[in-house]
């Protein structure tokens, strides 16, 4: 791992205002750093956070408090052309790829918009260049002039990436990528975008609720529950030692494929849903399900502290 | 045990304006009382299909080609609409991915249940009510006296799905389909569902298919499993034998191509290239032979028989494992087929 700094996240929230209901807090104090060249995993249940925080860093919402700095800058403080560059640098990949192609745009063309717009290749070069994308994600150069319904799910996860590839980003965030498609066409797109790393050394913010998938492809990696990091670690030191409650919980909810692994596991089982995430109190935001709640918890909100180097979680209880 | 339904070379087609889509294409199972049984298979595959098909739910332009589907020895696929309504919810029920599209947005959970009873029982209001609040306590709802108030969406995700447990059980189903009854759900509540679930089978006599993608489930909830690709049945067997020894390629590849959470940190995935056909028209010989690694040319042109391995139950439909083969592939069916190597 490299250890250029990309992203740095300090604090930042996002809440929204909910019509006569409250506040909504979705992203509530996360500080993330994320480094050059490596794959960070950003796990949680679904409500918990993690889309908003992505489209926060591509400036889909602005950040109500904290501040989110690419390569040191803020990223409100750009000028245009400034602006222009960190948009092309900052790419993102959706879960439902077919949602977010033009229906009326062959796939050349959907390619090839950001090139347009971020004037790379020009003319003939500009043709080469998307094919040679086209190449570069699986796909051949006759899929350069059909429509997006004329593709299966895969091949239209497979375009999505090379729509984001085109403008040659430096860092991808992947929001759920590979949670619309079957088991068998997942583990392709995976290896897909694993390869691409290795190839061109980009770097990814994979977020996804699926902690097995995420242990495949991580160098580290970040769980959140309702709006705030819970614990970061090195994906390997997650897997052996977990300090959150909540990691625990979910690592254990997780079935294995395999009926004799699975007898002998032991699971913790949560009480309950993920609270209404509309005007929570103080306090810890997991308490209410965690099995080691007690009195200071409801009084204190546990900071993320380092409890073995690189390894960091934010439970009263963590040590 | 007892075979409570037996489903004989089910043939289902679908008649649409490009043609002939040829959903399920002679698929046998059976399940015996008490037990719980799980059909894999990845999206369009017809899994789904087959079970609504025996449910009597298939809808045009869907058709039964041919095939028997013998409940206690009564042919359901022959039986009239009238049969089939008295049996819906009754004798066999069914749970389906999202609660919320099957749920009554503008009507209280409980009077739902109660309604599903009422459907199929003399009671009056009262014997309705204390039959919802039991059937609800049998599903762990906390408080089953206030949460029958409510309406849908005053419920979770979870909650919504437990509703639907309760309303397919309200009354005391021989048999309930599941069609990934988890899916939708968070992994805490995926937990707490397939807890319940299993917890279920202690107290009540009703067997369960499970249609699921999703092996994990799988190991946590079945006794014996059918692992179906392109309208077919390929492998079928004994949860453990199924796990520890798969037999068909197309089960290797749905196995060892899951992230797993026991597995050695990052990495290359294994995966099945290729995409499933196009059941408009199917290949004539093995439908996965394109997509196979070991595929030999006679899986191009012949339908494979099946295989029983070991214990009489555990079937597979590949080449691999016909006479002239299985020397020239022990290495392969050697190494894949263990699980645990």
């Amino acid at each position: 791992m490299a250890d250029q700094v990309l992203f740095e996240l300090k604090s930042v929230s996002k809440h929204f205002q909910v019509k006569n209901a409250g506040v909504l807090k979705a992203v509530n104090g996360v500080s993330l750093t994320i480094y050059k060249g490596e794959t960070l995993g950003l796990v949680g249940e679904s409500g918990c956070g993690k889309t908003t925080l992505g489209h926060t860093m591509v400036k889909l919402y602005k950040n109500d408090g904290g501040m989110i700095t690419y390569k040191g800058r803020d990223i409100w403080d750009f000028n245009r052309r400034q602006n222009m560059n960190y948009h092309k640098n900052v790419q993102i990949i959706y879960q439902d790829p077919y949602a977010s192609l033009n229906p009326l745009h062959v796939v050349r063309q959907s390619i090839a918009e950001g090139l347009e717009i971020h004037k790379l290749y020009k003319g003939k070069k500009r043709t080469e260049r998307v094919m040679e994308l086209l190449r570069m994600v699986g796909l051949n150069q006759e899929h350069a002039n059909r429509f997006p319904h004329e593709f299966s799910g895969g091949q239209r996860q497979r375009i999505g990436i090379a729509r984001a590839l085109a403008v040659e980003p430096e860092i991808i965030i992947c929001d759920e990528p590979v949670s619309a498609l079957d088991v068998s066409i997942q583990a392709q797109i995976v290896n897909l975008i694993m390869r691409l790393q290795r190839e061109i050394g980009l770097s990814y913010l994979f977020i996804t609720h699926d902690l097995s998938l995420v242990k495949q492809i991580s160098d580290r990696i970040a769980v959140m529950y309702l709006g705030a990091i819970v614990e970061l670690a090195p994906a390997q030191s997650l897997y052996e030692h977990h300090y959150h409650p909540y990691t625990s919980a979910l690592l254990s909810a997780i079935p294995i494929p395999d009926p004799e692994v699975e007898k002998k596991r032991k699971r913790i089982m949560l009480s309950g849903d993920v609270p209404n995430p509309i005007n929570l109190g103080g306090g810890c935001s997991f308490r209410s399900r965690c099995p080691k709640a007690a009195k200071r918890c409801e009084l204190e909100c546990p900071q993320l502290k380092e409890i073995t180097p690189g390894h960091f979680a934010a439970c009263h209880f963590a040590e | 045990m007892q075979t409570l339904l037996k489903v004989e070379n089910l043939t289902v087609s679908f008649f649409t304006q490009a043609g002939e889509v040829q959903a399920v294409r002679g698929v046998d199972f059976d399940i015996r009382q008490k037990e719980t049984i799980a059909i894999v298979g990845e999206s369009g595959c017809g899994k789904t299909v087959t079970v609504q098909t025996v449910m009597g739910l298939l809808s045009n332009p869907g058709r039964v080609k041919d095939g028997r589907i013998l409940f206690r020895g009564e042919d359901l696929a022959k039986a009239s609409r009238e049969r089939l309504h008295a049996l819906q919810g009754n004798e066999m029920s069914m749970i389906f991915q999202d609660p919320l599209t099957y749920l009554n947005p503008t009507m209280r959970v409980g009077r739902q249940i109660a309604e599903a009873y009422l459907q199929h029982n003399k009671a009056t209001r009262d014997e309705a009510a204390a039959r919802v609040l039991e059937i609800m306590r049998l599903v762990s709802f906390p408080s089953p006296e206030r949460n029958m108030r409510a309406y849908p969406f005053q419920l979770s995700g979870g909650m919504r799905q437990r509703i639907m447990v309760a309303m397919a059980l309200v009354c005391n189903p021989v048999v309930l389909f599941a069609d990934e009854p988890t899916t939708a759900l968070d992994v805490t509540i995926q937990a707490q569902i397939i807890e319940l679930m299993n917890s279920l089978k202690s107290k009540i006599d009703t067997a369960i298919v499970l249609i699921t993608h999703d092996m994990g489930v799988v190991a946590n909830m079945a006794q014996r499993v059918y692992v179906m690709y392109a309208g077919r049945i390929v492998e079928h067997g004994a949860a453990q034998d199924v796990f520890e020894n798969p037999r068909h390629p197309y089960t290797w590849g749905l196995l060892y191509s899951i992230p797993r959470l026991d597995a050695p940190g990052k990495g290359a995935m294994e995966f099945i290239p290729g995409t499933p056909p196009d059941l408009l028209c199917p290949p004539e010989g093995c439908a996965f032979a394109p997509r196979c690694k070991h595929a030999m040319n006679i899986c191009a042109v012949r339908q494979p028989p099946k295989y029983t391995f070991g214990r009489a139950e555990h079937c597979a439909a590949c080449w691999l494992y016909s006479e002239e083969a299985k020397k020239t592939y022990a290495d392969v069916i050697e190494k894949r087929g263990n699980a645990n190597g």
